[in-house]
């Protein structure tokens, strides 16, 4: 388990490489992986039991992160590499002709890490029931986590996956929602209003808990909560409360840079911001 | 001299598909399956009496029970996901090609009530399109198989080859004439009839009434050779450039639209080798109704008289 000083050098990394991935490639989504850079850095830095050198794609022996919201990776290659799955240097290949750093996750060039390809929306949660399913059948005691977005969360997919879960007693299976209330055409609740996001999830019969998705402690504490509870017979829900584009002061907040690349002025300005703590790809 | 078939009684195909995955579960334990409410129809109850801890009842809602299904393959089981073909192609399209298809998972997607035969329920579950939906998806395996012990015997075989395959089956009971516990060799195509004036590559339930077709078209004197595609991707295109190249005619025969169907895809084949003529009964851009599985046969002309029609107006066009 790192302090969270430690944990908070390595986000500032991924925070970097993100902007860097994005501007190199001159397209990709900076917001969503900015907000949650915090919540995966501690996932994957304090709370999962993984082994990037023995990881095997069927997940056999290690917990099982999925990525449902597939946009959100340059965040997502940037912790893999910097956990130790493939070099740090690849983060330049991103969305380039030939890279196994495609512009939405997938498994055809073989990158460590990735279970399954996402990007189109609302099947990660799905996916994520039939590995928890398997690793329960196989009494492993290891977890399965997924992440996914509050506008993600508009697919009807998530709600066939909601009722599953809890029909099914999926008890190994911890979801985050990264609740930063933004998606492409606007703000969540003026493009399609989720309402209340808690009640829904608990009226589907999931246990949840509202974090505060950028204090790394209130995170660890809410893993901590939710592996507790493992038997009770429900699936775990994390609301995550983040903000878009965290960590960069001109694009926290909006919607504006859900999946804009910035200009090099823009990028310069962005890594002013945040401090280079483990050296740049 | 060719061998006569004979039907050992009508069954249907989805009987087929229980009794193989049935057999496929008791040989290995990682087979699990997953149903959409529609597991009686489906013919999955003896699996899920036999295996209930490997069952899974996914309520309505098809799209979540394709993205499970990709997430038990990742972790190394190995899925039989069933319900319509309707209900499994189009509805969830999507899903079959991000979680299944691109991500290469090990999913054994499980389609019955395909195509006219559905019968009275109509147009609304009447899937025709199902072949092309799936064969267009790079790295699935399509296959058709043509009567209750070759389902059954398809079933067992997916089992065992690692990959995502489309399996695509069916309501009524029809001609059950294939051996009883055959090997089911994917991808390898059957020649059922030796024949030297025309070739009837057929699918499905229309095999059975290409073979009707060329007895009846023996006794008039014309050799047919019938050779079922059981397999549609990857196509015997050895077997299938063979036969044609030695009959010069071709009548392609499936309960499909002709768009996305065999009989297009043969036609792409023999036009890049050796262009020959081709006739097609299938369905022409059009929806089914309700009415009878043979009344919608006759109707729609998927019939032995319509591969016996075709294969005179081919025969007519051979150079």
């Amino acid at each position: 388990m790192l302090s969270t000083e430690k944990l908070n050098e390595i986000s500032c990394q991924v925070r970097r490489d993100i902007v860097r991935m994005v501007n190199m490639a001159g397209s990709g989504h900076p917001g969503g992986s900015l907000g949650s850079t915090d919540l995966l850095v501690t996932l994957f830095f304090s709370e999962m039991k993984h082994n990037p050198e023995s990881w095997t794609r069927d997940g056999m022996g290690n917990d099982i992160f999925l990525l449902s919201a597939g946009h959100m990776s340059p965040l997502f290659y940037s912790v893999l590499s910097r956990s130790g799955y493939f070099p740090v240097s690849e983060l330049a290949s991103f969305r380039k002709l030939g890279s196994r750093l495609q512009g939405h996750p997938s498994v055809e060039k073989g990158l460590k890490g990735v279970h399954v390809a996402s990007g189109s929306l609302g099947q990660g949660l799905s996916v994520a029931c039939g590995a928890a399913i398997a690793k329960r059948m196989r009494q492993e005691n290891n977890f399965v986590y997924v992440l996914i977005g509050d506008g993600e969360s508009e697919e009807g997919q998530i709600w066939e996956a909601a009722m599953f879960g809890a029909q099914h007693k999926i008890d190994n299976l911890i979801a985050m929602t990264d609740m930063n209330g933004q998606q492409i055409d606007g703000p969540v609740k003026s493009v399609m209003d989720l309402g209340d996001l808690e009640a829904k999830w608990r009226a589907f019969g999931w246990d949840t808990i509202i974090v505060d998705g950028h204090d790394k402690e209130k995170i660890s504490a809410a893993f901590l909560w939710a592996k507790k509870l493992r038997g009770n017979g429900k699936p775990k829900m994390l609301l995550m409360k983040t903000v878009m584009g965290k960590g960069v002061d001109f694009m926290e907040g909006t919607h504006h840079w859900h999946g804009k690349a910035p200009d090099k002025a823009q990028t310069e300005r962005a890594l002013e911001q945040l401090k280079e703590t483990l050296g740049d790809f | 001299m060719n061998e006569i078939f004979k039907n050992s009684g009508n069954k249907d195909t989805r009987s087929g598909f229980g009794a193989g995955l049935l057999e496929a579960g008791r040989r290995n334990p990682d087979v699990v399956a997953l149903c959409a409410d529609l597991t009686g129809s489906l013919k999955m109850d003896a699996f899920a009496a036999e295996f209930p801890e490997r069952f899974f009842q996914c309520g309505i809602a098809e799209a979540n029970m394709i993205g499970v299904s990709a997430g038990l393959a990742v972790s190394g089981k190995i899925p039989f996901a069933g319900s319509f073909a309707n209900f499994l192609t189009g509805r969830v399209y999507d899903q079959i090609r991000q979680s299944i298809a691109y991500s290469e998972t090990n999913v054994k997607i499980c389609a019955s009530h395909a195509g006219i035969t559905l019968g009275e329920d109509g147009a609304t579950h009447q899937i025709m399109e199902d072949i092309g939906l799936m064969r267009m998806l790079p790295g699935i395996t399509v296959i058709n198989p043509c009567d209750y012990n070759q389902t059954k015997a398809a079933t067992i075989a997916i089992a065992e080859y690692k990959g995502p395959v489309y399996l695509r089956f069916g309501r009524p009971s029809v001609p059950n004439f294939t051996p009883e516990n055959q090997v089911f060799e994917i991808g390898k195509a059957l020649k059922l009839t030796e024949g030297s004036d025309v070739t009837i590559f057929a699918t499905g339930h229309m095999v059975w009434e290409a073979l009707t077709a060329a007895a009846e078209l023996e006794r008039s004197g014309i050799s047919a050779e019938v050779i079922n595609i059981h397999t549609i991707k990857p196509l015997d295109k050895k077997a299938v450039l063979e036969s044609a190249f030695k009959t010069k005619a071709v009548v392609c025969a499936e309960e499909h639209l002709i768009a996305g169907g065999i009989g297009e895809l043969i036609c792409a084949l023999l036009s890049r080798e050796r262009p020959l003529p081709v006739e097609i009964v299938a369905v022409d851009d059009r929806f089914g109704q309700s009415g009878t599985p043979a009344e919608l046969m006759k109707y729609y002309s998927l019939d032995s008289n319509a591969v016996i029609n075709s294969v005179k107006k081919v025969l007519s066009r051979k150079v």
